[in-house]
């Protein structure tokens, strides 16, 4: 009988080139190596000064996302780009992709997008495969039961040069979460419990596999929003096992197998989840049914309570009154009803077709409040797209907000979208730490429905309060 | 890659947890083609105001802290990003270690690629640290052991391959380069 294995076990096992020895590291093979315009041009400059060529062009996809302007009059109109180096970058990615025969999703491709977002869109993000990406957030892929993390830019080097990794094997953390989730409670929110339980390095060494009843429940979209924030409490990876879900989302995209192909990889995919009886090395457990939305109010992710509560008082500890300092909030006080400047809905966490829906169904027929500037941002040009189709960028534009072209903008500020000192952002992005969204900038990271209830009122609120009238 | 066998300095102590490397290095200098000169912008937002003017009271523009080596920093120190700008900056500003409790995964394999040395002691050796900026230490890469001033010595975990490297200054990539023949056997393996 063989010994039962976690999903993570049989895709690592399955990509071992050279397996781990006590004195060297495993050699793993990447499937996919995804690539972008900020973490890439000094690989490919090792490949220049080393004379080597870009080992398998046909597993590497390039496309522009991190410093890319997001008005329409700089991405299709020929304005200039504001930021000169941003500029220059992206030329040189053009450069790259042009001197070492890389597909490039460029500016004005219809195809372009956040490069977790447009992954799964395309179909190249499949179970089974190993993804890599000079960006932490590659663990997003990792909902289709990919093994799929974020790397430096010298191991964008590596894969460029031998499409492999030297690699130690992580340990395995199961995550399961038992009941549903409540109305107007979302995976974001799930999410943020979930890193304020096990806190934000409670995942280092780890890759997570996110089990039970309320990660079944969910869309691909829901778990990409999930697996997405796996880096955000130290874990590297996280997986959920494929199903039919999965396999309904990808079947008919453009580059996932077709016919006889197609069979073959579902009979492939159908093998990978968890044995029965396999162990993982740590697990937590976590109840959906009794969570509510959630907001952080510090400057890490792991700074995070259910909406209705208050800000929790842990004077003395040097990094919470650091935090409290930063954001200009009180211990002790309720966080709804924080006064709050600018809305951000988008970003590789939630800025998918579903997200939008989510903040425009809030946002429909309301306005948003006197002086706060809200920000929507789709995820991908198919996303932009399909919600313009659905009459969403006019419920977004009609309530006062701003309706941009794809890209990471504002949920790291790269591009020039930015929050100004001091100022206060309810944010569907990923992170809140210090300076993250501009110098000075406060985030408060929630779900996009929460996003969308604070743009009305121009405080903190409960989406709930505003839902099914 | 310069070999690293021993590193003698003061210390810059950062006590605070979960450093992330935003704030090592903020996400709006990454729109650079090239790794050098990123220690000018070296934990930007607590080194400059608004203006750009030094904040005097920030431990990097105290007058101990020039020259140092080694950067003792709370737990779970380089969280975050993936940047690998947040390592450039700190060994192009002159940092050759960063010592704490926990270091986060990415920014730890980032380090040793680069040749800046992550070095994870136990509560008591970084309690003392932390309450002794400035310490004279020894860190020892062919012992792998750090060393305080009084002579108590601890070992720091690091695996045998990183350790070669850095030992030798050799990069991992020669070393990847050389598996072409069980690269290509897998290629071959799994070709549709």
């Amino acid at each position: 009988m063989t010994t039962p294995m976690t999903m993570f076990e049989k895709v690592w096992a399955a990509h071992e080139v050279v397996p781990e020895t006590a004195d060297t590291p495993a050699v793993i093979f990447v499937d996919l190596h995804l690539t972008h315009e900020v973490t890439s041009p000094q690989a490919f400059s090792v490949l220049r000064e080393r004379g080597l060529r870009l080992r398998r062009p046909d597993l590497t996809l390039a496309t522009m996302d991190h410093a890319t302007p997001t008005r329409t009059e700089q991405v299709f109109g020929g304005a200039p780009i504001t930021i000169d180096s941003a500029a220059k970058q992206i030329r040189q990615l053009e450069k790259n992709c042009a001197d070492f025969g890389v597909e490039l999703l460029g500016m004005q491709h219809r195809d372009r997008g956040i490069v977790h977002i447009i992954g799964p869109e395309l179909g190249v993000t499949q179970p089974g495969k190993t993804i890599v990406c000079g960006d932490s957030h590659t663990s997003t892929h990792g909902a289709f039961g990919a093994l799929a993390f974020g790397i430096g830019t010298t191991e964008v080097g590596h894969v460029m040069a031998t499409q492999c990794l030297l690699q130690n094997k992580a340990r395995t953390f199961g995550v399961e979460v038992e009941g549903l989730l409540q109305p107007g409670v979302t995976p974001k929110d799930l999410i943020l419990a979930i890193i304020g339980k096990v806190g934000v390095s409670g995942g280092t060494g780890h890759v997570f596999e996110y089990r039970g009843a309320a990660v079944r429940a969910m869309s691909m979209e829901q778990r990409m929003t999930v697996c997405n924030m796996s880096i955000e409490a130290g874990a590297r990876a996280g997986m959920i096992a494929p199903d039919d879900t999965t396999y309904a989302y990808l079947e008919g995209r453009a580059r996932v197998p077709k016919g006889a192909a197609w069979q073959e990889a579902l009979q492939r995919w159908r093998q990978l989840p968890t044995d029965a009886g396999a162990v993982f090395d740590r697990s937590v457990t976590i109840d959906a049914a009794a969570l509510e939305p959630m907001i952080t109010y510090g400057t890490n992710p792991g700074m995070v309570v259910p909406i209705s509560s208050r800000i929790p008082d842990h004077r003395g500890d040097p990094v919470f009154d650091a935090a409290m300092r930063y954001m200009g909030l009180n211990p002790g006080e309720p966080i709804q009803d924080a006064p709050i400047n600018v809305v951000f809905v988008g970003s590789c966490t939630n800025g998918r077709i579903s997200d939008l829906r989510a903040a425009a169904a809030v946002l429909r027929g309301h306005k948003v409040a006197p002086g706060v500037h809200m920000l929507v941002v789709p995820g991908s040009q198919d996303v932009k797209r399909a919600a313009e189709a659905e009459g969403l960028d006019v419920v977004f534009r009609e309530a006062g907000a701003d309706w941009r072209e794809s890209g990471c903008s504002m949920c790291l500020g790269m591009n020039g979208d930015t929050v100004a000192k001091g100022q206060y952002s309810v944010s569907t992005s990923n992170r809140n730490f210090e300076g993250r969204q501009g110098v000075g900038a406060r985030t408060l990271l929630a779900s996009p429905e929460t996003a969308a209830a604070s743009a009305i009122r121009g405080r903190v609120t409960d989406p709930r309060e505003l839902m099914n009238g | 890659m310069q070999p690293i066998k021993t590193i003698r300095s003061t210390t810059v102590v950062m006590p605070s947890t979960n450093i992330d490397t935003d704030q090592i290095i903020p996400g709006r200098f990454l729109t650079t083609t090239t790794k050098e000169g990123l220690g000018e912008q070296l934990f930007a937002d607590w080194r400059y105001d608004a203006s750009g003017a030094i904040r005097p009271d920030f431990i990097l523009n105290q007058p101990a802290a020039k020259g140092c080596r080694i950067l003792v920093a709370g737990r779970n120190v380089g969280c975050g990003s993936s940047r690998e700008h947040a390592p450039w900056a700190l060994l192009d500003y002159g940092f050759l270690a960063v010592v704490s409790t926990e270091i986060a995964d990415i920014f730890r394999n980032n380090s040793l690629k680069n040749g800046l040395l992550p070095v994870i002691v136990d509560e008591a050796t970084h309690a003392w640290l932390l309450a002794n900026p400035g310490a004279e230490v020894t860190i020892d890469l062919e012992s792998t052991t750090l060393t305080l001033p009084d002579g108590r010595s601890v070992r720091f975990p690091i695996a045998s391959f990183p350790r070669y490297c850095l030992l030798n200054g050799v990069d991992e990539l020669g070393f990847l380069l050389a598996k072409d023949p069980a690269i290509r056997a897998y290629e071959a393996r799994h070709a549709q």
